[in-house]
């Protein structure tokens, strides 16, 4: 009987109960009985709840993002199969690049949470044998005049700086929304990009009857434990006590650890390497022996702890940080050994590769827990739901409220309304914490382009990547409004000169469990495919995040969709700085009295409602297939897509970016049509020269092109209803969140 | 050809662009040196780089400073070898007592990162000499910057024309406005008495390459060759 565990006198004896305790239903305790074909012990039960925690499991959503395009394109591996996704960028490199939530550490512990996410998404790239390159985040606060927001926003920007800028990492792009609805329960997601040899590419698997088993970085302490299982669920009243949940970053030895990893991945001295993430040791050894399918014996006396008498359950369950499993022959052993020592990083032998496909804990040389690996997994054991959708009655309503336009005050009044929007206005005090220009390869930096752009580095060929999400539209219609921010980020990326090739994102929504909730993420995932095959955008991979809800209701639905662009040839990027002299065009399509779901509907009447835009995705392709070819010939000067706030916002934007006036003579039929927020629109500045080509083609895709008006002076002049210097607006623009955060 | 070495501690982080800034064929040989070893002889320049050495625990600098290669780079400073220290570099600098003064978190104890002017003034050293009066726009990325000395220093740092950079507004004016951490008398730079130790809170290499935002920097990189 030698394959059954002991149960430790001191641990509890399993029974339902502590199984509901630990967040198992009744049937996933029956199913856990039957893969065992007995009572798993309490660190067995332990484990098993962590992995079939929502966090790791997925087991709410990945049916609906199984209907996502997951491969094709220039993806060179399938979502979900590494730790994060990789796309082709030419025959001896690859672009790793992926988004994660840490949404409720940073709820209760703004800046440990902040920066453990950031910490986190940093070593799925690095675990890759990939060089991370660029940060960027995805940020939602409650309003910024609210102290405890205050706390929030500081807190968060400060983990995220201190973890990010000790890498060595420029956190070069991303996006920040204040609304009520994300008071309680703020998003904060990350998204790392990292460039690999393709040769040096390491996999996140274990294979090789044998092989021994490092644990190399941190030493795991009681922090996190259950961090995984705190975050599928909703915040409640005692959130405040899961501050122990919350795990400790230490950036510095993540650089450490990240050296060293760079060094064994060039020597290709692994067989497969994984980041002790969420659910720590219990995730990396079952998941990497699922996908070798093979077996692993692992022995926690040999596990390095930062406090005494851990339990084997606590061991398992530690979510410390900057800790991995690696695997490697006993012949590479020594020079790994080596590596890490010049490091400074630990690295201990605590277990071997077994011929079976269990999973075997010994504690104190005794069994403690002995489970079939891969019935812990995503696409293994692990329980998958379909739940039930319900469209929510309000959507319905708020859709069909009529929109007066007579409440609405003069365009001049909307402007200046508009432009001093925090979730408008200028987020340089939040960006300007966050080195952007270290490594020196920054060619776009915030508020220069719609995208980041950076060099790989040594070659002349460049990334453009953007995080994206209009909130206030996917909470009106999730289809549409998710296929809204699928087609906005594409267009970021283009504006910089980029082709859009793939997106990864992270689904920020509330209780799944909640049929009218889970219509939210149904519906949204359903938006996102459709616009990704049609853009040709597949997705890379991503992370789920349920459960953002609290006391106060849930979050808006919060897809926020990381995208990645490829210019070929640096030399012909673009910015969205107006350039004097020039003439600005609009192209794209029609704009419409789209003011459902808008910027100013919200600030002029202090609620979210009405029909948001519709969008054509052929019609969007062709916009991207327009901005591609004019930019590769030096055609178009600078692009500023057409969104938040409208046309009038974007033209301020781009005369703030250049420093250069504006004067437009264009006359629309309506005048709240400068605020109207139609998709698939971008303005863009060309020399005089140029029109003729420009307009040609865009009759050939049929788009529409409308001159605008000229780049001169030092005013930004719109028909006769605005007329304001160049440097006043800026200043508006650029003091409106500090004023609000109540900074100088 | 002039030998550059650029010292990497654990936590470094700005070794690959200071690099690639001398890595320019028949100019400059420009190799790494690891903190763990005595500094090799040959040298005519070494650059302590950008970064958080060894965490940058206690504060920016004070762990680095006992590294084994300090040692060897106190003893080429002492021997009129050329020493530049960028930001973690400088910090680094007077906490080994290379320089005087120290560097104290900014004013509004928020990292920065953004670009600002700064200044060449009055100061014979190679690594400045025949620039003065020179503007330059130049990134910095810190959060312990503030320049901070006693009376006494600061004035000697002045009537020995030891401060090399200030920071200013774009016609040279070193404003309030115009300095970004709170340095005292708007110090961005300084050297030490004999000319031959630099140090500079912004990041001249940053700012080398028209794709990347201008070539600013170059000056600063690479007068010590004229002056050598």
């Amino acid at each position: 009987m030698k394959d059954i565990p002991i149960y430790p006198p001191n641990e509890p004896p399993v029974t339902l109960d502590i199984a509901l305790d630990h967040g198992l239903n009744e049937e996933e305790f029956q199913k856990i009985c039957g893969y065992l074909k007995r009572i798993p012990t309490y660190t067995e039960l332990g484990i098993y709840s962590v992995m079939w925690s929502e966090h790791c499991s997925y087991k709410n959503s990945i049916l609906e993002l199984k209907k996502l395009p997951r491969n094709g394109g220039r993806l060179l591996v399938s979502a979900g199969e590494e730790n994060a996704g990789l796309v082709k960028v030419n025959d001896s490199v690859a672009i790793a690049f992926k988004i994660e939530s840490h949404n409720h550490p940073s709820a209760v512990e703004p800046y440990q949470g902040a920066a453990t996410g950031v910490g986190g998404i940093l070593r799925d790239i690095f675990t890759m044998g990939a060089k991370p390159i660029a940060n960027l985040v995805s940020l939602r606060f409650g309003r910024p005049d609210n102290s405890r927001n205050r706390y929030l926003i500081d807190g968060v920007t400060r983990g995220i700086a201190d973890y990010g800028n000790c890498m060595g990492v420029p956190t070069v792009a991303g996006e920040v929304t204040f609304d009520d609805a994300y008071q309680t329960n703020p998003i904060v997601n990350a998204m790392t990009v990292g460039v690999v040899e393709n040769k040096n590419i390491i996999s996140a698997t274990s294979k090789g009857v044998g092989n021994w088993v490092f644990y190399i970085g941190n030493k795991t302490g009681r922090d996190g434990i259950h961090g995984a299982t705190f975050a599928s669920d909703e915040l409640g009243e005692d959130a405040n006590l899961k501050r122990p949940n919350v795990q400790v970053g230490d950036p510095f030895t993540e650089k450490l650890l990240l050296e060293a990893v760079r060094e064994l991945s060039q020597q290709g001295l692994l067989v497969g390497l994984q980041d002790m993430g969420a659910a720590g040791l219990s995730c990396s050894t079952s998941e990497m022996s699922a996908r070798g399918k093979c077996g692993m014996v692992i022995d926690l006396d040999l596990v390095p702890t930062r406090e005494t008498k851990m339990t084997p359950y606590e061991i398992m369950l530690s979510e410390s940080q900057e800790r991995m499993l690696a695997v490697c022959t006993p012949q590479n052993a020594e020079k790994l050994k080596n590596i890490c020592e010049k490091w400074g990083v630990l690295c201990v032998k605590i277990g071997e590769v077994v011929d079976d496909t269990n999973l075997r804990i010994y504690y104190q040389k005794q069994l403690v827990a002995n489970i079939p690996a891969n019935s812990l997994v995503l696409g293994g054991g692990a329980p998958q739901y379909q739940r039930n959708a319900l469209i929510p009655q309000e959507i319905i309503q708020k859709r069909n409220e009529p929109i007066f336009p007579d409440l609405f005050p003069s365009n001049t009044e909307c402007f200046l309304t508009l432009i001093a929007e925090p979730n408008i206005a200028s987020k340089r005090w939040i960006f300007s914490q966050f080195d952007h220009t270290v490594i020196a390869n920054t060619v776009k930096k915030p508020l220069e382009a719609d995208a980041a752009v950076i060099r790989i580095d040594g070659t002349n060929i460049g990334i453009s990547v953007k995080t994206d999400c209009n909130p206030f539209f996917v909470e009106l219609d999730p289809y549409w409004g998710t296929a809204i921010a699928v087609a906005e980020a594409a267009l970021n990326v283009a504006c910089t000169g980029a082709v859009p090739c793939a997106i990864t994102n992270c689904l920020n929504f509330g209780n799944p469990y909640k049929p009218t909730s889970f219509y939210y993420f149904k519906e949204s995932v359903k938006g996102m495919g459709d616009a990704c095959r049609i853009l040709e955008t597949p997705v890379s991979g991503g992370n789920v995040s349920f459960y953002n809800e609290s006391t106060d209701g849930s979050i808006l639905p919060t897809p926020t969709i990381g995208m990645l662009g490829i210019l070929d040839e640096l030399d012909t990027v673009i910015g969205c700085d107006a350039k004097r002299n020039s003439k600005l065009f609009l192209i794209g399509a029609e704009t419409k009295l789209d003011l459902g779901g808008s910027t100013l509907l919200r600030l002029i009447q202090k609620r979210n409602f009405g029909k948001i835009p519709t969008i054509d995705l052929e019609l969007h392709k062709k916009l991207l297939t327009f901005l591609e070819m004019h930019i590769k010939n030096k055609q178009i000067l600078s692009a500023h897509d057409c969104s938040d706030g409208g046309l009038a916002i974007c033209i301020a934007e781009m005369a703030i970016a250049g420093n250069c006036g504006v004067q437009i003579n264009h006359h629309f039929s309506d005048r709240l049509l400068w605020f109207s927020e139609t998709p698939s629109r971008v303005v863009i500045s060309i020399e005089e020269k140029n029109i003729p080509i420009v307009q040609k083609t865009s009759i050939e895709l049929g788009l529409l092109s409308i001159e605008l008006g000229n780049c001169v002076g030092d005013r930004i002049i719109i028909e006769d209803w605005l007329n304001i210097s160049v440097k006043e607006c800026a200043e508006i623009f650029e003091k409106s969140l500090i004023n609000a955060l109540g900074e100088n | 050809m002039k030998r550059v070495g650029v010292v990497l501690f654990p936590g470094t982080n700005c070794e690959v662009e200071t690099l690639r800034a001398y890595q320019i064929q028949d100019r400059f040989n420009a190799e790494l040196i690891w903190h763990n070893e005595p500094l090799p002889k040959g040298f005519d320049l070494i650059i302590l780089p950008g970064g958080w050495s060894y965490g940058d625990t206690l504060r920016a600098g004070a762990i680095a400073r006992f590294s084994r290669v300090m040692e060897g780079v106190v003893e080429f400073s002492k021997q009129g070898g050329l020493v530049l220290g960028i930001c973690n570099g400088f910090q680094i600098l007077t906490e080994a007592g290379l320089l005087p003064g120290a560097l104290a978190r900014n004013s509004k104890l928020r990292f920065r990162c953004e670009t600002v002017f700064c200044k060449v003034e009055h100061c014979n050293s190679p690594f400045v000499r025949s620039l003065q009066g020179k503007i330059y726009p130049l990134p910095i990325a810190h959060g312990e910057g503030r320049f901070v000395a006693d009376d006494k220093t600061l004035e000697r740092l002045e009537a020995n024309g030891q401060i090399a950079l200030r920071y200013c507004n774009n016609r040279g004016m070193a404003t309030p406005e115009s300095n970004p951490n709170g340095s005292l008398r708007n110090i961005a730079g300084i050297v030490n008495r004999e000319g031959n130790v630099f140090g500079l809170m912004p990041h001249p290499e940053r700012r080398n390459d028209p794709l990347v935002g201008g070539t600013e920097g170059a000056d600063l990189l690479y007068n010590w060759v004229m002056h050598l």
